[in-house]
């Protein structure tokens, strides 16, 4: 069913008792042309593309659980493409074109919100490195401003000018960056997929992969054998249990990260705000809550929750830029599950196993990076090569020395 | 969390900062024929179980003491602490003449049995790795 | 009876309240009057106001639901300007003199809200309509659509101004720890207080005793709540015991370590301490969080009037306040019937009690109609509550109508380690499961017991066991005597066929309609209904409308509960503000500030300071007259290679390195050699992370044949100590190396300039000699000045001259600087800031932050010969990988603007002269920038790729965001004195 205000008086009328599935419940067939292993967003936006884009059928995506059970359905909603490196950018900018259609693409409203990401600088050095990373962006056909304190003050006025321990100097301003409303993305490429004859088959759990001779023909799973002609595997936050299944290590940790959101409240941050000098970025949904986190506990961890220090070291983050959030009440927390890279950036490739293919490694970038990650692994699934914008995101990278390394920190996971 | 330090006792993890899998400690040589590439396992490929894990703390707000901490990545229960610098040397007396002191030996022993038991297939996925290795 | 009790037309005799203290306050601008021991919705309800806010989506008016904190209409705002509360829950806050609060969520009046439209559209509004429009045209979403949508969400507004209000931390040990002070609370307090354990006694009430003071009943022959007092004093005379009042338990967390919100002064504090959050640490804990009781869902089940029956009888009971003149009833358990009887007790007329079920043999309070398998299909009143009407047709008049779908024993807590709660049918509701987090025992109602004499025993025995376990021998306590009412529940969870208007979640405006939807659209996992129709999402996080609404999602699917399940617990278990978390650390206080020995004497020479990490440092010294900083800067530089200037460099990081193998560990830790630095000598050193990139740079001097001191960058002083600490004891503990940072222990001051020496010659005591042939340069020692302190003296040079770096004892500082002012004054001595530090760097082409930013590697930075290929040292055999000794690799450059009058921008990038700006023409970027005083020009540093083969050509630096696009002629980094002359001068 084709959705638009005529569909909504239609059934309004008619006591919305002829609502449809957003999509079918099948049974899984034996054998498909690629299966997707993970309902999630990277997995699902790769089927969809697959079907809409290169012409693929016979596409199955196995979910272990619920479809956006994973990291789409536990984010802090950020869409952007304000990065450095030529490796990541282009990717970046790639995805956030993709997210301005993707209402129309898709039929179905994901409440893609673009009011802007700004980050705060507050030394001349932190400037100065926002000058590179802005001039990176612009160069790739991306949009980025430099605002100065007063071009500041005019779009958040709530800010501490005055009394910040770390002085709020300026920004990089990202107009076209935004939030958009993480489920419905998960449920709209669903949706959209399934239309295209994706069978999306949840609560199956991928227990082994059939690989003989190096060479990758099918999975086993909850729901029985189901044989492939290629496996796409986009499990972040599993990756290494998953992989190692197939017998490959990773450059992957698992850490847990924390966020935040607050009981709703009449608009009050116009944006995206991250602070420079700690860990904090913010937004407000459209519900009204203010969504916001900061940096991940630290530790390995599969556990999906975490602990207090986080909740302080946030709290005191939006503190130091913003008092006026002080009586905002923190409604809920949550953690989800990050595949922690060892450059912090993420994995779209081939692996040493034949017809085996990796979508990983996506730190905490992984909610703005959906519908490239889904074009380019649907692009390699396709085509067997990397999709232009992906060249570099390659496995083997870390062995050429040629990292993807934003914040210079090495390959320490818990750093990036 | 809590961390039972050796020396301090019972510490809040706060106090520590963690730099991650414990196989940190075993540094390949720099002269051997494959170095290139046993440096770059070391320093790029993780097991990252779900269970029993082994990792770097380094006492920072403390008495700076690096421990290895064998920790549930799951329950994030701790099961057994060490001192970092005893681990390294019973590594280094181990590869010297195969047989390292009681304490670290049991407690590595056991750290595998459980671990076993933990990851269903984990054996079988190291030999595979083991095999894979050098493909990536 | 006082004016006050007059004026409050549905105040009764009885309950907690003390009608010796009335207070008066304001809602919605009206004054009325409570009495202490009030809460805002129990004062309001004394004044027979029962329309208190909107709900979110539609409009609709509500009242006030429950008594507690999981109340999902009765949101208000209390207080004004800096001081305004939104979303405060009128049923738990503690009703003050002067209180003013404002209903939310309502455009125009209360009584009359515009907003009321969406009522009537709300068959176009349901679950998840706006996922299927708003899409055409797509530019509209941002300008049209949304804006309209957000002004129209949300609940109450912040002030916009900064929290006047102070917030505390504190840390707290216990062996016990026990939630809740209701009758199994209680009596596990007393049983462990008395076995001898340190316990923690917590509740989110103001007044303890949770439903003892809610309930009207019997224990040991006294009157409920009078029991609960006896009980609480005699913990209050304990010193093993901490009663904490006011205090929610929100969140457990790993390893037996609790969070704690104390509301000390929740709206009256005045820029005092309004909240203290507590990381409590317990052996053991008690929860005893009781239960919550939940609604049922029929059509109009959510009029102003219309509440749930344990709140009614809150109400009677506890605030002395009849919620209505004429009530009705309507339950599917016995505790309706209780109601019933309180009610009518208290003299307040009961028009119905109306059952669900059929077969039970009650006795209703006499002349009391009753119902058995009664159903109300409907209910009458705008603004509020008229009457009710059954299935058989009849219409029962009823200004408040209490109804009971059971209880859920309140979980929260059991849950936060990833626990599942598990269905009891005998109690229609989810009790713990079996993976409790560490030592935690659940009693009481919070475990589905549901009767007060085996709540009473409850509570003892797990109060007894938290001792046992503990190695206490348990006291023995005589169990009090109560009735073992009876509590028997037919599962019944709304009613078939008046669906429309029936609300589950009260707040989101979720009803049963939009559960039927979802899972008709296929959201038919419990988290995909969460997600879809915002069921649970509410502030109340589902409190109220989770059990009824997984209930008729099992219902509709033909699962049952168990199969169904529920969503995950998450903290907090009620609302924390974000400035509790915070506590103090905020403003200037966000983060420690570090301050240097003489930080004092360079305020009093009017030095502007930069923040440096934790550090603030001197930025340059103002003279009177100069109006710009450039001016400050350019003369602070020419005087100090004119004559001498002075620079505080305490904040590099120092470690002090000693042991045999010292020698051998520098040599690991370093990437060039460092094996055989003499005596005396000092050597710049590089230092890799192991993967091969640059981590630091600084020197490392050699003070005696087994001790060294290392200095390293001010930013990374903290993680290369870190570093070295990981080589020593991790890579090579058989060394004998120790290590100890001494960046606090000395004051360090750099001496630069050509009278540099003449300068410090006046301050070395007789006998020692600093000439050039007896201290050359890169030399190093311990040297007695001013007249027998202990000082170090290093020849190196951050600035290109003849420099010395002076180092005393912390304490010596503010001394020292003096000192060599003075000594200073016939050369015209200078202090210099971090600014001038910079020119003077980049003059020389020294590295520093901007070029040394973890991405770089030593070939890079014109430093790939440094690294020694005959040693093992860290990032050696990772630093030869391909990619990272690429011909075509970027190269560390000097520049300058082709028009000397033109500035550079750091950060700028390079594209060649001709060429179209895109990435594809991308060379480089300027890293660093000054202006040289010297060359009278703008210079700077940056990588472009194969630098080192460019010098002389142009290219264009571009800062697409400033606009500016210059031509720059690239050069070599070394600007001045690239022969390095005066080093040794």
């Amino acid at each position: 069913m084709r959705y638009s205000i005529w569909s909504l008086i239609n059934q309004a009328l008619t006591g919305n008792r002829n609502w449809t599935p957003v999509w079918r419940e099948p049974e899984p067939k034996s054998h498909y042309d690629i299966v997707i292993v993970g309902g999630g967003g990277h997995g699902l936006a790769t089927a969809f593309y697959l079907a809409s884009r290169y012409g693929m059928k016979n596409i199955a995506v196995l979910e272990k659980g619920w479809i956006g059970s994973g990291n789409i359905g536990r984010n802090t909603t950020i869409v952007r493409s304000n990065y450095l490196l030529d490796g990541n950018e282009p990717f970046y900018e790639q995805s956030l074109q993709l997210w301005e259609g993707l209402e129309q693409d898709i039929n179905y409203n994901a409440m893609m919100s673009q009011r802007g990401i700004i980050n705060l600088y507050h030394s001349d050095a932190q400037r100065d490195s926002y000058v590179r990373r802005g001039n990176a962006m612009r160069l790739h056909g991306a949009d980025a401003e430099l605002l100065n304190q007063d071009q500041l003050r005019r779009l958040c006025p709530f800010l501490d000018y005055e009394n910040a321990r770390f002085p709020i100097m300026g920004g990089l301003l990202q107009k076209r960056a935004g939030t958009a409303r993480h489920d419905a993305v998960a449920w709209g490429y669903a949706r959209a997929a399934d239309q295209r004859g994706v069978d999306i088959i949840q609560n199956c759990d991928v227990t082994d992969f059939l690989i003989k001779d190096g060479v990758c023909t099918g999975v086993e799973t909850s729901k029985g054998t189901i044989r492939a002609g290629k496996i796409g595997v986009a499990v972040a936050g599993s990756t290494s249990r998953v992989m190692a299944k197939a017998g490959l290590r990773l450059p992957i940790e698992s850490h847990v990260l924390q966020a935040f959101v607050t009981e709703g409240l009449k608009p009050v941050i116009p944006g995206v705000i991250t602070f420079g000098a700690g860990h904090f970025y913010i937004s407000q949904s459209d519900k009204g809550g203010l969504v916001f986190g900061g940096d991940i506990d630290g530790y390995n961890s599969y556990a999906q929750r975490g602990n207090l220090p986080v909740f302080e070291d946030v709290c005191e983050g939006g503190m130091a830029i913003m008092p006026m959030i002080g009586r905002a009440r923190m409604l809920r927390n949550w953690g989800g599950i990050m595949d922690m890279s060892m450059d912090g950036s993420p994995i779209i490739d081939k692996t040493p196993i034949d017809h085996l293919y990796l979508n990983a490694g996506w730190c905490y970038g992984g909610f703005k990076a959906t519908p490239a990650s889904g074009l380019c692994f649907a692009h390699l699934l396709a085509r067997d090569e990397p999709h232009k914008v992906a060249t570099k995101l390659r496995l083997d990278r870390f062995r050429r020395g040629a990292m993807l390394d934003e914040r210079g920190a090495g390959a320490q996971p818990n750093l990036h | 969390m809590i961390i039972n330090h050796p020396h301090l006792g019972p510490r809040d993890a706060s106090e520590f900062t963690i730099l991650g899998d414990a196989s940190l400690i075993n540094r390949p040589d720099w002269q051997a024929g494959d170095a290139d590439d046993a440096f770059y396992t070391y320093q790029y490929l993780r097991d990252n179980p779900a269970g029993l894990h082994r990792e770097l703390w380094f006492h920072e707000q403390g008495d700076r003491s690096w421990l290895v901490v064998t920790r549930d990545t799951v329950t994030h229960a701790v099961i057994a602490v060490a001192l970092a610098s005893d681990v390294a040397k019973a590594a280094k007396t181990k590869t010297a003449q195969k047989t390292a002191p009681k304490k670290v030996a049991t407690q590595k022993t056991a750290t595998k049995k459980t671990a076993a038991k933990k990851t269903v297939d984990k054996k079988t996925a190291a030999k595979k790795a083991a095999a894979k290795r050098n493909a990536i | 009876m006082s004016a006050a009790s007059l004026s409050q037309k549905n105040r009764i005799t009885g309950g907690l309240v003390d009608r010796n203290q009335p207070l008066g306050f304001r809602f919605d601008g009206q004054h009325y009057t409570g009495f202490a021991g009030d809460t805002l919705a129990s004062a309001l309800l004394a004044n027979n106001v029962r329309l208190v806010g909107r709900s979110f989506k539609y409009h609709r008016p509500r009242g006030i639901l429950t008594a507690g904190s999981e109340e999902p209409n009765a949101l208000v705002t209390i207080g004004d300007g800096a001081y305004q509360d939104p979303n405060s829950r009128a049923t738990t806050a503690q009703l003050f003199e002067g209180m003013t609060a404002k209903s939310q969520t309502k455009m125009g009046l209360l009584s009359f809200d515009l907003m009321a439209v969406n009522d009537f559209l709300s068959p176009l509004l349901g679950a998840g309509f706006y996922y299927k429009t708003f899409m055409w045209p797509a530019a509209f979403w941002e300008k049209i659509y949304e804006p309209i949508i957000r002004k129209a969400a949300g609940l109450g507004s912040l002030s916009g101004l900064a929290d006047p209000d102070q917030y505390d931390k504190g840390y707290l040990h216990c062996d016990l720890l026990v939630i809740g002070s209701g009758p199994s609370g209680l009596m596990a307090a007393l049983a462990a207080a008395k076995s001898g354990l340190q316990i923690i006694f917590a509740d989110e009430d103001f007044c303890l005793g949770g439903r003892l003071n809610a309930e009207r009943q019997e224990i040991d022959s006294m009157e409920s709540a009078a029991f609960a007092e006896s009980c609480l004093a005699q913990l209050a005379a304990m010193d093993n015991v901490r009663i904490l009042s006011k205090t929610t338990i929100f969140g457990a967390f790993d390893h037996g370590c609790y969070g704690a919100l104390e509301r000390v002064n929740e709206h009256n504090a005045n820029g005092s301490i309004r909240q203290i959050f507590w990381h409590i640490r317990s052996q053991r804990c008690i929860l005893a969080a009781g239960a919550t009781e939940r609604p049922i869902a029929f059509s109009n089940n959510d009029r102003p009037g219309v509440m749930l029956a344990g709140a009614v009888r809150t109400y009677v009971n506890r605030f002395g306040v009849a919620p209505g003149k004429r009530v009705a009833i309507f339950t599917n358990n016995d505790d309706g019937w209780a109601t019933a009887q309180d009610l009518h007790a208290a003299g307040v007329e009961v028009t119905a009690i109306i059952d669900s079920r059929t077969d039970i043999a009650k006795t209703p309070p006499t002349g009391v109609p009753t119902v058995l398998g009664g159903q109300i299909v409907n209910t009458t009143g705008r603004l509020g509550l008229r009457s009710v009407t059954l299935n058989n047709g009849t219409h029962i008049p009823a200004d408040c109508l209490a109804v009971s779908g059971g209880w859920s024993p309140t979980v929260h807590l059991t849950c936060h380690q990833r626990g599942r709660p598990v269905w009891r049918d005998a109690i229609a509701g989810f009790v713990p499961g079996d993976n409790l987090p560490d030592g935690m025992i659940v009693t009481g109602a919070a475990n589905g017991v549901m009767t007060l004499a085996s709540c009473l025993q409850n509570g003892l025995k797990a109060g007894q066991q938290a001792a046992h376990d503990l190695g206490f021998k348990p006291a023995t306590i005589k169990p009090p005597r109560a009735a073992d009412e009876s509590f028997a529940i037919q599962p019944f969870w709304h009613v078939k066929g008046s669906d429309k208007k029936a609300f589950v979640d009260f707040q989101n405006d979720v009803g049963v309609k939009d559960i039927k939807q979802s899972h008709r659209e296929g959201f038919q996992s419990v988290e995909h209904l969460k997600r879809y129709t915002t069921l649970g999402m509410a502030t109340d996080q589902g409190k109220i409308a989770n059990i009824p609404g997984l209930a008729i999602l099992a219902d509709i699917s033909g699962k049952t509960i168990a199969e169904t399940g529920t969503t995950i617990f998450r903290p907090p278990y009620t609302p924390v503000p974000i400035a509790a978390f915070a506590g103090r650390s905020r403003g200037k206080n966000f983060r420690p500030t570090r301050l240097t020995p003489s930080h004092k004497w360079a305020s009093a020479e009017g030095a502007v300071f930069v923040e440096t990490g934790a550090w603030l440092r001197a930025q340059w010294y103002p003279k009177t007259g100069e109006t710009e900083w450039r001016q400050s800067v350019d003369r602070e530089v020419l005087a100090t290679r004119a004559s001498v200037g002075i620079c505080d460099v305490t904040t590099l990081g120092k470690i002090d390195i000693q042991g045999r193998d010292a020698a051998a560990f520098l040599n690991h830790v370093y990437a060039n050699g460092f094996a055989k630095l003499p005596i005396g000598k000092t050597r710049y050193g590089l230092m890799l992370r192991e993967d091969g990139m640059v981590m630091d740079d600084g020197t490392t001097a050699r003070l005696g044949e087994t001790h060294y001191v290392m200095t390293t960058t001010t930013a990374n002083a903290v993680g290369v100590f870190r570093h070295l600490e990981f080589c020593r004891q991790c890579l090579w503990p058989e060394l004998d190396v120790q290590l100890i940072s001494i960046t606090e222990q000395y004051a360090q001051y750099a001496v630069a300039g050509p009278n540099a020496r003449r300068l410090l010659e006046k301050l070395i005591d007789s006998g020692e000699d600093i000439s050039n042939e007896a201290f050359p340069f890169m030399a190093c020692g311990e040297i007695s000045i001013c007249g027998g302190v202990k000082a170090r003296l290093f020849r190196i040079s951050f600035s290109g001259e003849l420099a010395f770096e002076i180092a005393v004892p912390s304490r010596y500082g503010d001394a020292m600087v003096r000192a060599l002012m003075t000594a200073g004054e016939e050369f015209g001595v200078t202090p210099y800031g971090t600014e001038a530090l910079g020119v003077m760097r980049i003059e020389k082409g020294h590295v520093a932050g901007n070029e040394l930013n973890g991405q770089t590697t030593a070939r890079q930075m014109g430093l790939g010969r440094m690294v020694s290929q005959s040693k093992d040292s860290i990032g050696l055999v990772l630093s030869r990988r391909a990619e990272l000794v690429r011909d075509d690799d970027y190269e560390l450059i000097g520049l300058k603007p082709v028009d000397s009058d033109q500035p550079l921008i750091a950060g700028s990038h390079f594209i060649g002269i001709g060429t179209s700006t895109v990435a594809e023409n991308d060379e480089g970027w300027v890293t660093s920038i000054a202006y040289s005083p010297h060359l009278k020009s703008a210079i700077g540093l940056g990588y472009i790729r194969r630098g080192n083969s460019r010098h002389g050509d142009i290219v264009r630096a571009v800062n697409l965001l400033g606009g500016q696009d210059i031509k720059v002629e690239l050069c070599s980094p070394h600007f001045i004195d690239p022969e390095g002359t005066r080093l040794h001068g």
